[in-house]
């Protein structure tokens, strides 16, 4: 199955332009500029891997549905539940979403789409060590992937936000990131005639549905129905041990041994507990320590500390850690084998989680674990980016390949 | 336990004017008999259902599958590959260098003992892992595991599992490790030289741990962010901690409680500390007999708890211990301590410096079977009098004497797996696997359902023979990947359901 082939999906928004002329003139027009030609119906079905109810909202059902987990925790080995799921968004709204996400008009100066750094083709991240915002502005930190945000609990790499709402408006009005105000968000979406239709058409019940928390809301049915759960591992899984070779198959008992104790903290299915971990990586030349989650937790002892990352679609999200410090997974994988506490500087107090110990790694180990985080990778569901945006605006997320690791 | 001295002195003032009220209130003996009065009714109402009533933890099986006889030379994994659910695999006596895993359910690992001779897993000193496995329904049993470098025995997720004799020598970080799981039982094991826990139970629950010799480790027997777990019989000696329970700040189950450690040896525990540094145990300081560190509901009874030169019991919140992180979801304190009747001798002779600052603020000098620090509710002891104690002067009489009403906390006949309907079962196949590539009506990846539909109408049997093994239909589609990992219910559950679901 070629990737190509996932672009092409059938629950994508219709859109029928009236005459390609109007639809040159606006693609060359502002943000500001009053485009009634587009007529886009929002998707009435919704995504693969989601039922559609009665009361039309969509329902996840996934196969890890079929299990149990200790406590409703969502974390345990192979059969096991995952945490439960956010849910239960219309087709509309997750449509809404969609091209809301691939939307320049929602940064200040329509410079940026949430898939600038959140690009679908490269793992819903942007292959950057650390993103960048409208102005060229470098952020501190990576983009994390999107895919299986749904079952997360908290969220940002220092935990700050605990929904998804809550960490969608956050770069919105980030100044660094894309530096838009409410006011200014709210105007530009209700001077675009296509985006007045498209939230009548996602909430149709509210008079006037053009608001931030709508925006919020559709941002996260999109995000949430951005699902990977098909991954070669997931086969073996649910049983089928053909699916991973030798190597692979290697590579997952170097992963949950309690040598290298990967899979205490990237615990399956999710390959996250979704706990706080200072594991100490070093920052980037230069850069000072990202104090992470002490100014979230304000305590000192979390300084240093970043929420435990999925390893789902791990392999296209390169570079590696909260800064990028490591280019490739063997890199990364490395990291963990050089000593307790190795890259600290001196001087620097991290109180290092108990699982960063001095497990030795052979360097054929270190190649099992890469083989076996690459068994991780499921992207058969990725959607289909619009074929043109509400705005009229260009896409912003096709040109930002810069930096691209091998 | 660094910390322990800063909060001795914050504290010193006020328990100074405790320490002079309880030292006054020492006249009055309650003397409460531990025969025959009130049980402990325990934190655990058992489903009560099954009347298939189950020794252990694993349902004996009706019926037995195939014995796969493995001998010195064979490999026990090749085995482990062959075998199905139900399925025995016997291990002969002999040395098997290998690390051995099990992602299915309801095996029977069983090493064959002649003569005192046992199947013995040695792990050269360069393998990980000796015996890993997800599945449920999991008896290991009757090994030698010697010379790993990570764990003896473990598990990360698997219910319904009894791991019994097996002797395991220098394994490395844990002896045996069942993690995530529920309903098991630890029996009859002797487990030695142990850098971290000799027995780990960690995040599960329903869990029975007896009649296990422990000794040379940092933890002898190590109860951590679990529920329901009883820990008799054992005997447990010469390690730096005897029996731990406790809570561990940052794992993603939070919490301890309803833990019975009762009728247990557990002597001369006074090895000096040699866990990895940053490990939670490294913080044990080497001479405690029990530490209970902010789990609660524990109750501590019939045990001998002799020779252990920092105290017997030591009982502490988090805000005492060194070197844990935070976890605002975690209740730091350990509440609902329930001593009762131990055998209590010569404990706390030679302590930490921290526990003697804090005894001092009670005025206390000697010898300490019992030491409390840190805010608790709802504790409890019977015959106080008998010990030399610290700290636990809120401590109520508990109105009960023992546990004899509760016998184990184990699921009789085992934790049941999810049920699932098969309608219920078609649909999450068919929406969490089939509609990435085919959708109910026009060509996504794969041909329509429609399709699908008008091609295998009332013929379900004939769609998993596809799925199973897909040939090429149509050259302008690419080629579909078999789904032969789907077993057969949900294979057959999914066929029906495609051939009748709608848009």
């Amino acid at each position: 199955m070629g990737k190509a082939l996932f672009y092409k999906r059938q629950y994508s928004a219709k859109i029928s332009v009236s005459t390609l002329i109007c639809a040159a003139l606006f693609i060359a027009s502002s943000a500001f500029a009053k485009e009634g030609d587009i007529q886009i119906q929002l998707a009435d079905t919704c995504p693969p891997s989601f039922s559609l109810g009665t009361d039309n909202r969509c329902s996840l059902r996934h196969m890890y549905q079929l299990y149990d987990s200790l406590q409703d925790s969502g974390i345990g080995g192979l059969k096991t539940a995952l945490p439960k799921a956010r849910d239960g968004f219309s087709p509309q709204q997750i449509d809404l979403g969609r091209l809301l996400f691939f939307d320049p008009i929602l940064s200040a100066d329509n410079s940026v789409s949430c898939a600038t750094c959140h690009n679908p083709k490269q793992g819903f991240s942007d292959a950057m060590g650390r993103s960048v915002g409208i102005n060229g502005q470098i952020q501190t930190r990576s983009a994390p992937t999107l895919w299986n945000s749904a079952f997360l609990s908290s969220f940002f790499w220092d935990a700050r936000a605990e929904s998804l709402e809550e960490q969608a408006v956050g770069p919105l009005f980030s100044p660094a990131e894309m530096g838009n105000t409410p006011k200014q968000l709210l105007m530009s979406l209700k001077n675009t005639d296509t985006y007045v239709g498209l939230f009548k058409q996602a909430f149709p019940e509210q008079k006037a549905p053009i608001s931030i928390g709508n925006i919020a809301t559709a941002l996260t049915a999109f995000q949430s129905s951005l699902i990977s759960l098909n991954s070669r591992y997931d086969q073996y899984a649910h049983g089928y041990h053909d699916a991973l070779n030798d190597d692979e198959i290697a590579g997952l008992n170097v992963f949950r041994s309690f040598v290298a104790r990967c899979s205490q903290c990237h615990t399956p299915p999710l390959f996250t507990n979704q706990q706080i971990a200072v594991i100490g990586t070093p920052e980037p030349e230069g850069l000072p320590r990202d104090i992470g989650a002490e100014k979230t937790f304000k305590s000192k002892v979390l300084r240093g500390g970043f929420k435990v990352p999925t390893l789902r679609n791990i392999a296209q999200t390169a570079p590696y850690m909260h800064s990028g410090r490591f280019e490739t997974l063997r890199e990364a994988a490395e990291f963990y084998t050089g000593g307790r506490g190795h890259a600290v500087p001196e001087g620097e107090v991290l109180l290092l989680h108990w699982h960063i110990s001095e497990p030795d790694l052979t360097n054929d180990e270190l190649d099992r674990l890469v083989d076996f985080m690459k068994t991780l990778s499921d992207e058969s569901l990725v959607p289909s980016t619009p074929a043109q945006l509400p705005s009229g605006l260009s896409f912003k997320h096709m040109e930002n390949n810069h930096n691209e690791k091998s | 336990m660094k910390n322990l001295n800063t909060l001795a002195v914050a504290l010193a003032a006020a328990t100074f004017a405790v320490g002079w009220y309880v030292g006054s209130s020492d006249e009055t003996l309650t003397i409460t008999s531990s025969k025959g009065g009130k049980s402990y009714s325990g934190g655990y109402v058992t489903e009560q259902s099954t009347s298939a009533k189950s020794e252990g933890a694993v349902k004996l099986r009706t019926t037995e599958g195939e014995i796969h006889v493995i001998n010195p030379g064979d490999s026990i994994q090749t085995a482990v590959e062959l075998a199905q659910p139900g399925d025995t695999i016997q291990v002969m006596p002999g040395i098997y260098s290998e690390t051995v895993y099990i992602d299915k359910d309801d095996i029977h690992l069983l090493g064959v003992i002649k003569e005192g001779e046992r199947a013995t897993l040695d792990g050269l000193g360069k393998l990980n892992d000796a015996i890993l496995y997800s599945g449920n329904n999991i008896i290991i049993e009757n090994f030698k595991i010697i010379d790993y470098k990570g764990n003896g025995i473990m598990s990360q997720a698997g219910n319904n599992f009894e791991i019994r004799n097996n002797v395991i020598v220098d394994t490395g970080i844990y002896g045996i490790f069942p993690q995530l799981g529920k309903n098991g039982l630890i029996e009859h094991n002797v487990v030695s030289g142990i850098a971290d826990a000799a027995i780990y139970v960690g995040m599960s629950d329903n869990i029975h741990v007896a009649y296990n010799e422990v000794f040379d480790s940092v933890a002898g027997i190590e109860i951590e962010n679990s529920r329901h777990a009883i820990v008799e019989h054992n005997n447990t000696h010469h390690n730096t901690g005897g029996i731990l329970a406790f809570i561990t700040p940052g794992l993603p189950v939070k919490d301890t409680y309803d833990v019975i450690i009762r009728n247990n040896f557990i002597l001369n525990n006074n090895t000096p500390n040699f866990g990895a540094p940053g490990s939670t145990v490294a913080g044990i300081p080497a001479g405690t007999g029990i530490l209970i560190m902010a789990a609660d509901d524990v109750v501590v009874e019939g045990n001998i708890i002799s020779n252990h030169k920092t105290a017997g019991i030591l009982i502490t919140d988090h805000g005492n211990a060194a070197n844990l992180t935070l976890d605002p979801e975690s209740d730091p304190n350990a509440d609902g301590a329930m001593i009762l009747d131990n055998v209590m001798l010569n404990n706390g002779y030679d302590t930490i410096d921290e526990v003697k600052a804090f005894a001092l603020t009670e005025l206390h000098t000697g010898n300490i079977d019992i030491f409390q620090i840190g805010p608790t509710e709802g504790s409890c002891i019977i015959n106080r009098h008998r010990y030399k104690t610290v700290g636990i002067g809120d401590f109520t009489d508990c109105d009960f004497t023992n546990t004899d009403d509760i016998e184990n906390y184990l699921i009789a006949g085992g934790a049941e797996p999810r049920v699932i309907a098969p309608s219920e079962r078609g649909e999450i196949a068919y929406l969490g696997v089939c509609t990435g590539c085919h959708a109910y009506a026009g060509r996504l990846i794969g041909p329509s359902v429609q399709e699908i539909q008008a091609l295998y109408a009332n013929r379900p049997e004939a769609l998993v023979s596809y799925i199973n093994a897909p040939t090429p239909m149509r050259s302008d589609y690419p080629e579909m990947p078999a789904q032969n990992y789907l077993d057969a219910e949900t294979q057959l559950a999914v066929a029906n359901y495609i051939l009748q679901v709608g848009n």
